[in-house]
């Protein structure tokens, strides 16, 4: 059943990125910016996405630290790692956006310099797991890394803000303005960008499975 | 009052054996000087460009050589299973946890203070103009250093790249609070004291420290005991 449920969804997910390609195609060329504004409709749902990932890897984490069941930790390690590769994508198409209309490939803006940190921070996360043998206290110390970053999270993005801002105020909440049909397209793409990841996650959390039961499996071989 | 006492009695423990052996202290204030002396050949220390950046360049120098001291102060306690003894003693994690990063910050803060003239006479810069405010930006800064270190120290102490995982998980955290300091820094060595269009970075800085030293303090036990 459960693998039903995950082509179902795959085949929704992949759908879903179809049609919204299609309809992002057949929008016209924006007014200033021509043919490269169209990147934001994928750029814009993956930051959202990977925000979505550090939110719900916080929610796993402290989950795994109060009720010690191991299934929060899969969970909180598998998001984690959908989160980055998503934030990855958006620091990358957010660079080709940024060649093309600032002529540069980065620039230390807030919203770059911050995405990057966030970045660093959930990478230092699963470099911690690497190097940690024990399940246990793998998952124990990883929990109390997630909480750290997940603070860190708003200070950093806060002060970066401070620091310098040369990103484009956001089109669609606060500043810049998008039309309504657009902003529907964003959001279209973003609910594919949620289900893209749901099952990248669910994927990731049977791997997980498997390597417990291997795990103990070997363990079990040892003690025999 | 009972809580305090076993913060200090680490602390002091901490601090008679660094200064038996001197080895955190003296590795982390030869670094210090190395890097400064690096930076002599990377910028021009009489140029203005380079006065106007000597102060974040500073707070480098402090990250680098603390992440020295802060690196031993669990692994010292492996040898002999002091840190099984610690953990078991009667006293909470809180307090052992307030007692090494007090101990830490003296030792940082020791190493930034000999390493401050240093800096001054290498860049060619008169550090002194507006001392205490500059005291009160190295004595909050140290802190975020130190209260992330000590934690991340007990969270690295038992595993492989021990040496190699402590700055790689300290440095992204401390992005905000060495991001303040170095801009509070970087006016301050320079003579101009902290102002309106400054004082936000003060601010933040005090609440990072309050905000890393109370989740230290709320996960700490966990990170010992499991």
């Amino acid at each position: 059943m459960r693998n039903y449920i995950l082509y179902g969804l795959g085949a929704a997910a992949a759908l879903l990125i179809a049609r919204d390609i299609n309809v992002i195609a057949g929008l016209p060329r924006e007014a200033s910016q021509g043919a490269i504004f169209k990147i934001i409709f994928f750029h814009v749902p993956m930051a959202m996405t990977a925000m979505l990932c550090s939110f719900v890897a916080l929610i796993g984490s402290v989950m795994f630290l109060l009720t010690k069941n191991f299934k929060y930790d899969a969970l909180a390690v598998s998001v984690t790692e959908v989160g980055l590769a998503f934030l990855a994508a958006n620091l990358v198409t957010g660079s080709i956006w940024g060649r093309v209309i600032w002529g540069i490939w980065w620039a230390w803006d807030a919203r770059l310099t911050s995405a990057l940190v966030c970045w660093l921070l959930y990478a230092g996360y699963l470099a911690l797991r690497n190097a940690i043998e024990e399940p246990t206290q793998r998952a124990t110390f990883a929990a109390v890394f997630s909480i750290f970053a997940f603070i860190d999270v708003p200070i950093v993005i806060f002060s970066i803000k401070w620091w310098r801002t040369q990103h484009p105020a956001p089109v669609f909440w606060g500043g810049g303005s998008i039309p309504g049909a657009w902003a529907a397209v964003a959001g279209w793409n973003w609910l594919a960008m949620v289900l893209l990841g749901t099952v990248l996650i669910a994927i990731r959390l049977r791997q997980e499975d498997s390597q417990r039961e291997i795990d103990s499996l070997r363990r079990m071989a040892h003690a025999l | 009052m009972q809580f305090l006492r076993q913060v200090l009695v680490i602390t002091a423990k901490d601090l008679r054996a660094e200064i038996r052996t001197k080895e955190a202290v003296n590795s982390s204030l030869a670094f210090a000087v190395v890097i400064l002396l690096l930076f002599s050949f990377a910028f021009d220390a009489f140029e203005d460009t380079a006065k106007e950046m000597a102060g974040g360049l500073l707070w480098i120098v402090f990250a680098f050589s603390g992440t020295l001291i802060l690196n031993r102060s669990f692994a010292r306690e492996l040898p002999n299973d002091c840190l099984d003894a610690l953990i078991s003693a009667p006293l909470s994690g809180a307090a052992l946890f307030l007692g090494k990063a007090l101990g830490n910050f003296v030792l940082v803060l020791a190493v930034e203070l000999i390493s401050l003239p240093v800096f001054g006479i290498f860049s060619n810069v008169h550090w002194t103009q507006q001392f205490w405010q500059l005291m009160l930006v190295l004595v909050l800064g140290t802190w975020a250093m130190t209260v992330v270190g000590t934690i991340f120290s007990a969270l690295t102490v038992n595993i492989r790249l021990r040496e190699v995982m402590l700055p790689m998980l300290t440095y992204p955290i401390l992005v905000p609070a060495l991001m303040a300091a170095m801009q509070l820094t970087m006016g301050l060595v320079l003579g101009k004291p902290i102002g309106p269009d400054t004082v936000m970075w003060l601010k933040m800085l005090i609440g990072f420290d309050v905000m890393y030293t109370a989740a230290s303090v709320l996960l700490v036990e966990t990170v010992l005991v499991g």
